[in-house]
C-alpha cells in the first residue's frame, strides 16, 4: 500500500463564531522556519475587522454579564481541548517557529497552564481589586472592577501559541470581548487555537481572530470607535506611535509593549488583568 | 407676622477673611518667584472685577520647576522614608484645614461658586484627600502592587478651573504619598487657592522643589505635559484637550491618567421617592453651577411619573437663590468666566431651535457678573446637542423612558461614561442598573458624593484611570 494522501486544512478566519474566508477573497502564503510552504492563509481585510468588532461588541453583553465561576469553566475547558490537541499544536509551533520538537511540546504545556491559571482567576478579580469603601458618611459604598468592553489585540509576532494564549486569555478572564490580530508570519496555531474555543463553550463572538498583515490592519483597529482597549504587543515598532496616536481619538486604553517581545514563560502577573478592567464605585444611603 | 413672603436678610460672609494680596506669584523650587511669562488677571465672575495679577510661566519657567522637581525626587523625596513623607503630608491637611475658613472665602471669589459649597465641600474635601493619602505613603507595600513600589518621578499636572483647590489635592497627595515630587498647572481662570496651598507647602516645610505650581493658560499646560523631564502626567478637563494629550504623548512611555468630560444620566423610576429623588435631582444639576464633570445632566423620567416629576422639580428649582455667592443663603454662584458664559448660552439656544421645551427659573439675577438662570429642558430627544454635549452649567435635559431595558439604553447611549444615578426603592433593580451601567461612579438614591476612600473615574472616553482608594495609587505608582 503506498502512504496515504492526507487531508491538508483550509486556514480561515474565525469571526462570530464562525470560519469564514476574508470577504476580500485574499489569502497569503505561510512558510515554515525554512521557507517551505505550509499552507495559505487568509489575509483579512478592513471590512472582516470592521466585522469582528461588530461581532466582539455583540458578544460582550452576554459574556461580560456571565457569573465569574462560569467564565472560570469554560476557560478552563478550553485548557481541556488545548491538553487533547497538544499533538497538533507542538507540529505547528514546531513548524512555524523552528523549535525542537520538545521545546514546542513545553511551549505548548505552559500554554494550556496559562489558560488554567488564568481560568482560576475569574472569580478572585473582584476580591483583589474590589474594595468596600470606609467613607466618612452615611453611605455604604463599594467598588467593583468590569471589564473595560472590545479590545483589540495585535498578538506577539514571535510566540505564535504560548504568547498569544498569554495575550488572549486575560481578556476573557475578566469578561471582556476580543479582536485580535494574529502574529503575521505565524498565524496557523491561532486559527488551530480558534478552533478549540469554538468547541469549548466560549460564545461564538468573544474572540475573534484574523489573519493577515499587521501593519495593514492596525490603524483601523486602533482608530475604531467601537473598541475600548488597544494591546500593541504585536505591533511594528516603526507603527507604535501611531497607533498610540490613532487610539487617542476615541481615548482608548493603551497596553504599550516593550521593544523586545517579553519571554512569555515566565511566570504571569495580574498586571494585565488591572489593565483591562475599570473600577467602578457604586454608593448608597444607610439609614432607617 | 407676614408668612407669605419669607425674604432672607443677606448674609455675606466677609471678602476680607480671603486675605487677598494684590499679586501673587509662581511657586518654584520652593519659593515664590516672578514667573516670566505675560502676567494674568484674575477676576471675580461675580463682579467682573480685577482680584489680582498673577505671574504666569513661560517655557524657560516650566523647564526650571520640572529640573526642580527632578532633584527634589532624586535627592530627597524619592529616598525619603515613607513614614517621613506622611508626616509632611499630614501636616498640610492639618494646615488647609486651620485656614480653611480663608481658603473657602477666595475660593467663592476666584469661582464663583457659592461660599456654602466652598466651606462645606471644596474645602474639607481637599484636607481629607491629603490626610487619607498621607496614610498611604508607608503603607504602599500593602496596596497591591507588589512589594516596595516604586514612585514614577516627576508628575506633570493640569487641573480645571471648578474645583481649584479640590483638584490640586486630588493630584497633590496621591502624587506625594507615592513619592513623586510635582509640578502643577491650575487653570487659567482660578489659580489663587492653588498658590495659598503654595505657602501652606511652604510653611509645611516641603523640601524645595516636591511641589511646584505654575499659574498660566493652556499654552503653559501643553509646554508642561511635553517636556521631556515629566515622567507621568494627569489631566482634569474636557475630553477635547485630554484627547490631544493622549494623542501629544504617544510614543514617549510616559503614564498618562486622564479624567474628562461626562453626561451623566439621573433615572428616576416610578417608585422613587419623588421629594428625595428632587433634592438629588437639583443637587445633581445645579450643585456649583453645574460645572461639574460627572453633573447629572441627562434626568431620565419614568414616562408615568415625568409630568408629577417635572412639576415638582420647577417648584424647586425657583426656590434657589441664584446671586452673590459670597451670601451664606446663594444656592448657585456665578458662572465661571464669560467664555464659559457663552458656551452655556450658545447650547441652551441649540436645545430652543431644535425644539426642546425649555423651563427657566423666574428667579431674579444680578445686574452685574456672569450669571445663569437654573434652566431645565422638557421633551428633549437623544440627538439633539442638550442631550448628548457636555454643557458645564446649570441646565438640566430631561428624556423619558418606560422600562429598565430602555432607561439602560439610553443612559449608555454615549461616549462618555463617568457618573450615573438611580433613584427607586426597590434594592434589586439598583444593583442590577449599577452592573449595567457603563459608568465609573454610580449614585444610588444620591448624588454626587465624593470621598478620598472611593476611587473616581471615568469608562470611554470620559478617561481613564482612577482617583482616591487603593485603585488610585496606580496612578503614582511604577507598576
Amino acid at each position: 500500500m503506498s502512504d496515504r494522501v492526507t487531508v491538508s486544512k483550509t486556514y480561515k478566519l474565525y469571526l462570530g463564531g464562525a470560519f469564514p474566508r476574508s470577504e476580500s477573497g485574499r489569502t497569503y502564503p505561510v512558510a515554515d522556519s525554512k521557507g517551505r510552504f505550509l499552507a495559505n492563509a487568509a489575509q483579512a481585510s478592513r471590512k472582516d475587522l470592521r466585522e469582528a468588532v461588530v461581532a466582539a461588541r455583540g458578544a460582550f453583553g452576554k459574556w461580560s454579564g456571565a457569573t465569574a465561576y462560569n467564565r472560570g469553566q469554560v476557560l478552563y475547558r478550553v485548557a481541556e481541548l488545548l491538553e487533547g490537541r497538544r499533538e497538533q499544536f507542538a507540529e505547528e509551533v514546531a513548524a512555524g517557529e523552528g523549535v525542537p520538537a520538545r521545546r514546542a511540546q513545553a511551549l505548548v504545556d505552559a500554554a494550556v497552564d496559562r489558560w488554567v491559571w488564568y481560568a482560576g482567576w475569574t472569580d478572585k478579580i473582584a476580591t483583589v481589586l474590589g474594595a468596600a469603601n470606609p467613607v466618612a458618611g452615611p453611605y455604604f459604598s463599594f467598588s467593583v472592577p468590569e471589564p473595560t468592553g472590545v479590545v483589540g489585540v495585535l498578538a506577539p509576532q514571535r510566540s505564535s501559541l504560548l504568547g498569544l494564549v498569554s495575550v488572549l486569555a486575560p481578556v476573557l478572564a475578566v469578561g471582556a470581548t476580543a479582536v485580535v490580530v494574529s502574529s503575521q508570519d505565524r498565524p496557523l496555531p491561532a486559527i488551530t487555537l480558534s478552533e478549540v474555543l469554538a468547541t469549548s463553550d466560549v460564545p461564538g463572538g468573544v474572540v475573534n481572530l484574523l489573519t493577515g498583515h499587521t501593519a495593514e490592519l492596525a490603524p483601523w483597529l486602533a482608530a475604531h470607535a467601537d473598541v475600548n482597549a488597544l494591546d500593541l504587543t504585536g505591533a511594528p515598532g516603526e507603527l507604535r506611535t501611531d497607533l498610540e496616536k490613532a487610539a487617542a481619538g476615541t481615548v482608548k486604553r493603551v497596553l504599550r509593549a516593550p521593544s523586545a517581545e517579553p519571554d512569555w514563560t515566565e511566570r504571569p502577573d495580574i498586571k494585565r488583568l488591572r489593565a483591562l478592567v475599570e473600577t467602578k464605585t457604586v454608593w448608597h444611603p444607610t439609614g432607617v | 407676622m407676614d408668612l407669605v413672603n419669607w425674604e432672607y436678610a443677606p448674609a455675606p460672609e466677609s471678602r476680607a477673611i480671603a486675605n487677598l494680596k494684590p499679586s501673587y506669584r509662581m511657586f518654584v523650587d520652593g519659593e515664590f518667584v516672578e514667573g516670566a511669562g505675560e502676567p494674568l488677571k484674575s477676576v471675580n465672575p461675580a463682579t467682573e472685577e480685577v482680584l489680582a495679577e498673577v505671574s504666569t510661566a513661560s517655557s524657560a519657567d516650566v523647564d526650571r520647576a520640572v529640573k526642580a522637581a527632578r532633584r527634589a525626587h532624586d535627592k530627597t523625596w524619592g529616598r525619603m522614608p515613607g513614614a517621613e513623607r506622611a508626616k509632611y503630608i499630614f501636616r498640610i491637611a492639618r494646615m488647609i484645614a486651620e485656614r480653611a475658613r480663608e481658603l473657602a472665602v477666595l475660593e467663592s471669589l476666584d469661582n464663583g461658586k457659592p461660599i456654602k459649597e466652598a466651606r462645606d465641600t471644596d474645602v474639607p474635601t481637599a484636607a481629607a484627600h491629603f490626610f487619607y493619602h498621607a496614610g498611604w505613603a508607608d503603607k504602599l507595600d500593602y496596596a497591591g502592587y507588589g512589594p516596595d513600589p516604586r514612585p514614577l518621578g516627576v508628575a506633570g499636572q493640569v487641573i480645571p478651573w471648578n474645583f481649584p483647590l479640590l483638584m490640586a489635592a486630588w493630584k497633590i497627595a496621591p502624587a506625594l504619598a507615592c513619592g513623586n515630587t510635582v509640578v502643577l498647572k491650575p487653570a487659567e481662570t482660578t489659580p489663587l487657592t492653588a498658590l495659598v496651598l503654595a505657602e501652606i507647602i511652604q510653611q509645611a516645610e516641603l523640601p524645595p522643589g516636591v511641589v511646584n505650581i505654575l499659574p498660566g493658560a493652556g499654552d503653559v499646560g501643553a509646554e508642561l505635559v511635553n517636556h521631556a523631564g515629566v515622567d507621568k502626567v494627569a489631566f482634569t478637563g474636557s475630553t477635547e484637550v485630554g484627547k490631544i494629550i493622549q494623542s501629544a504623548l504617544a510614543g514617549t512611555g510616559k503614564k498618562l491618567t486622564l479624567e474628562l468630560g461626562g453626561k451623566a444620566a439621573n433615572i428616576v423610576f416610578d417608585d422613587a421617592p419623588l421629594d428625595q429623588a428632587v433634592e438629588g435631582i437639583v443637587n445633581g444639576i445645579f450643585f456649583n453651577q453645574g460645572h461639574v464633570c460627572c453633573a447629572g445632566s441627562r434626568l431620565l423620567v419614568q414616562e408615568s411619573i415625568a409630568e408629577e416629576l417635572l412639576a415638582k422639580l420647577h417648584a424647586r428649582v425657583a426656590t434657589l437663590r441664584v446671586g452673590d455667592p459670597l451670601d451664606k443663603n446663594t444656592d448657585v454662584g456665578a458662572i465661571n468666566s464669560r467664555e464659559q458664559l457663552t458656551k452655556i448660552t450658545e447650547l441652551v439656544a441649540s436645545g430652543e431651535r431644535e425644539g426642546a421645551e425649555r423651563w427657566t427659573s423666574p428667579c431674579p439675577l444680578p445686574d452685574k457678573g456672569f450669571y445663569f438662570a437654573p434652566t431645565v429642558f422638557a421633551n428633549v430627544t437623544q440627538s439633539m446637542r442638550i442631550a448628548r454635549e457636555e454643557i458645564f452649567g446649570p441646565v438640566l435635559s430631561v428624556l423619558t423612558f418606560r422600562t429598565p431595558d430602555e432607561a439602560l439604553a439610553k443612559a449608555n447611549n454615549t461616549p462618555y461614561g463617568l457618573s450615573a444615578g438611580v433613584w427607586t426603592e426597590k434594592g434589586s433593580r439598583i444593583l442590577w442598573m449599577a452592573d449595567r451601567l457603563r459608568a465609573g461612579v454610580v449614585w444610588a438614591n444620591t448624588f454626587n458624593r465624593f470621598d478620598p476612600t472611593a476611587p473616581f473615574g471615568g469608562y470611554q472616553e470620559s478617561g481613564f484611570g482612577r482617583e482616591g482608594g487603593r485603585a488610585g495609587l496606580e496612578a503614582y505608582l511604577d507598576v
